[in-house]
């Protein structure tokens, strides 16, 4: 069965009115148990949960560093292009924003590359939006080995591609693909998606049993929060991993939550998560899932990402520019994605994640290592 | 004292570099613990920096390293990873991993003895890291591994000897040493797996996530001693129950 197959499964409604029915009594029991399954998913992220995020966050502290350590990963997105052939109403990329529009020459990539490499960074996240003719296979063909000429873990967050692209891409060494849904509602998918290749909710949300079947060492899946329910879409991404970690037993998985943040085109979320259910959502993420990797952006302010380092998150982002050249060139600030919320720089973040007693990783990988 | 290939231990306790909060405490706790063999992971550490915050203070705390190739997925990459530890660190001593689960990191009996195979022959000293599989262990002897580490139980799940029956085979059967690897998680684990005839245990997580990783270290080397006397000294057969009488065989005195 594919996940699609799955997910026509679930009545929206219900999964709902599931979530928001949970009791105190359906919290004790999926925090009484060692093996969590959906239905205590459910419960832990239910408005009943909250008076337990303490409880939650002790546990998810444990179980992270009995798993992962006292070390938090680091990586940097580096924004390759913003051409973008999508019309998404939420993003500052979205085809109509009268933005410059520009993708990095082989000249720029490389001041890029000597400018994060400055930064001290060795995981890197490669980002674009999403045009195909301009910025497709032929374009990621040559930068690719480039980048993995410098760097021991190349991760990419680009449209969704074919399976036999994907085996390409990893022959030319790429270690990761993060592809977001966005949302799992099928007609808000369809409300916000108005034009270009995005709008196919299929496609998208097959790729990564596409990554899976063209043999991806990891795979970053999650929604926007605040699309739409945020409960429902997060319970979704939950059904997804468990999903896909039995069908891809050989690959590794992580998952994001961005809040939706104000950029340009003023777009309103439907949903809006505070602070204390986000920690919420995290800590009931790994009590799910003691070995799911859970990244966290610098869409996020330094003082939340303080706080949030021994709660269950594994992997931060820093010093994150959301423009094709921001490194090498800070002077310009029109072209951006989405805006920054903590803009210090990496060694600033290091020093917090020191003071809350981890390490920072900066290389976990090594190109021997195919 | 414990010999594997051309080296002698004094400590039968190893230890690894992982999970730690800081590159102090990771030194700390290996040098509290006596341990003179500590195993790294090749795809953490930056061989070509003399001031990687893993290997600096190894090589400046004089411990014999054991790197290993955690993150491979098959023989190929296995191998790949040994040599360039090799070249890299001079050493061609190596703790064989070959996980192609990266959940729970169950190693690949498979692929652990083809690679095994192939760098016995290119002149590694191997010790691979194994189901508690009796069969495979001897297979891998007559390999020419120079040790077997056997896993007690998941890796880092701090579980102890839930493979305690087949380690025990193991250790009867081996000509090689036997370290218990993997799902140790308290000193009286370690201690167990000493009293069972084991020749040396590898301890990460409960050390480098313990409250006070240099303290539990010591403690685990106080454990290792302690179990390795009392596996010398000979413990006593341990009875299932107390017999006062017996019933089936009294009838023999009255005749």
């Amino acid at each position: 069965m594919s996940f699609a197959e799955q997910l026509a499964q679930y009545d929206s409604a219900a999964v709902h009115l599931n979530i928001n029915s949970k009791t105190v009594a359906d919290v004790e029991r999926a925090l009484a148990k060692d093996k969590l399954d959906l239905d205590d998913f459910q419960a832990l992220i239910s408005p009943a949960a909250e008076g337990y995020l303490e409880q939650m966050a002790q546990r998810s502290m444990r179980l992270t560093q009995q798993r992962f350590g006292k070390t938090q990963q680091f990586y940097i997105p580096l924004y390759l292009s913003n051409m973008c052939s999508n019309v998404c109403d939420y993003c500052g990329f979205s085809m109509g924003n009268k933005i410059r529009r520009v993708t990095l020459d082989m000249v720029e990539l490389d001041s890029e590359l000597d400018a994060i490499k400055q930064l001290g960074f060795d995981h890197i996240l490669l980002v674009t939006g999403e045009s195909e003719r301009k910025v497709g296979m032929e374009y990621f063909r040559q930068v690719l080995p480039k980048i993995k000429a410098r760097f021991s873990h190349v991760s990419m967050e680009v449209q969704p591609l074919d399976e036999a692209d994907y085996a390409e891409l990893i022959s030319l060494g790429l270690d990761a693909v993060m592809v977001y849904q966005e949302t799992y509602n099928r007609r808000r998918y369809a409300e916000v998606h108005p034009k270009g290749k995005k709008r196919d909710f299929d496609y998208r949300l097959a790729t990564p049993e596409r990554l899976g079947d063209a043999g991806i060492r990891k795979m970053g899946i999650g929604a926007l929060i605040g699309l739409d329910e945020w409960r429902s879409d997060c319970f979704y991404v939950a059904a997804h991993l468990q999903y896909l970690e039995r069908k891809y037993w050989k690959s590794k998985f992580s998952i994001s939550f961005p809040r939706l943040r104000p950029c340009e085109g003023g777009f309103q979320p439907k949903s809006v998560m505070s602070d204390k259910q986000l920690v919420q959502l995290i800590c009931a993420y790994r009590l799910f899932n003691p070995d799911v990797e859970l990244s966290l952006s610098t869409r996020e302010s330094e003082h939340f990402r303080n706080h949030a380092i021994p709660l269950g998150i594994t992997s931060m982002s820093a010093f994150s520019s959301t423009q094709p050249g921001g490194y090498a060139d800070t002077s310009e600030k029109a072209l951006e994605q989405f805006e920054i919320s903590d803009e210090r720089r990496p060694e600033v973040v290091a020093d917090a994640v020191k003071q809350a007693g981890y390490q920072v990783v900066w290389k976990d990988w090594d190109r021997v290592l195919g | 004292m414990l010999k594997i290939a051309d080296k002698s231990f004094t400590s039968r306790l190893f230890t690894g570099t992982g999970k730690f909060a800081t590159p102090e405490l990771m030194s700390q706790s290996i040098q509290a613990s006596g341990s003179q063999l500590v195993t790294m992971a090749m795809k953490r550490v930056d061989a070509q920096d003399q001031q990687d915050d893993i290997l600096a203070p190894l090589i400046k705390a004089g411990v014999n390293l054991l790197p290993n190739t955690s993150g491979a997925r098959n023989a190929e990459e296995a191998i790949f990873a040994a040599n360039l530890a090799r070249e890299a660190l001079g050493t061609n001593w190596l703790k064989l991993e070959i996980h192609p689960d990266p959940k729970y990191l169950m190693p690949d009996p498979i692929e652990t003895l083809a690679a095994a195979e192939k760098l016995v022959e290119q002149g590694f000293v191997v010790l691979p890291y194994v189901h508690a599989d009796p069969v495979l262990c001897k297979r891998l002897e007559d390999a020419g591994c120079a040790a077997v580490m056997p896993l007690g139980a998941p890796i880092g799940t701090n579980k102890g000897l839930r493979s305690r029956d087949f380690l025990e085979i193991i250790i009867e059967q081996a000509n090689v040493p036997v370290v218990v690897d993997a799902g140790i998680g308290a000193p009286s684990d370690a201690a167990l797996a000493m009293e069972l005839g084991a020749d040396a245990v590898l301890v990460n997580t409960a050390m480098a996530v313990a409250k006070d990783p240099v303290a539990m270290a010591k403690a685990f080397a106080q454990a290792v001693e302690a179990g390795r006397s009392a596996y010398l000294a000979g413990l006593g057969a341990e009875l299932r129950h107390a017999e006062a009488s017996s019933p089936l065989t009294a009838f023999l005195d009255t005749l």
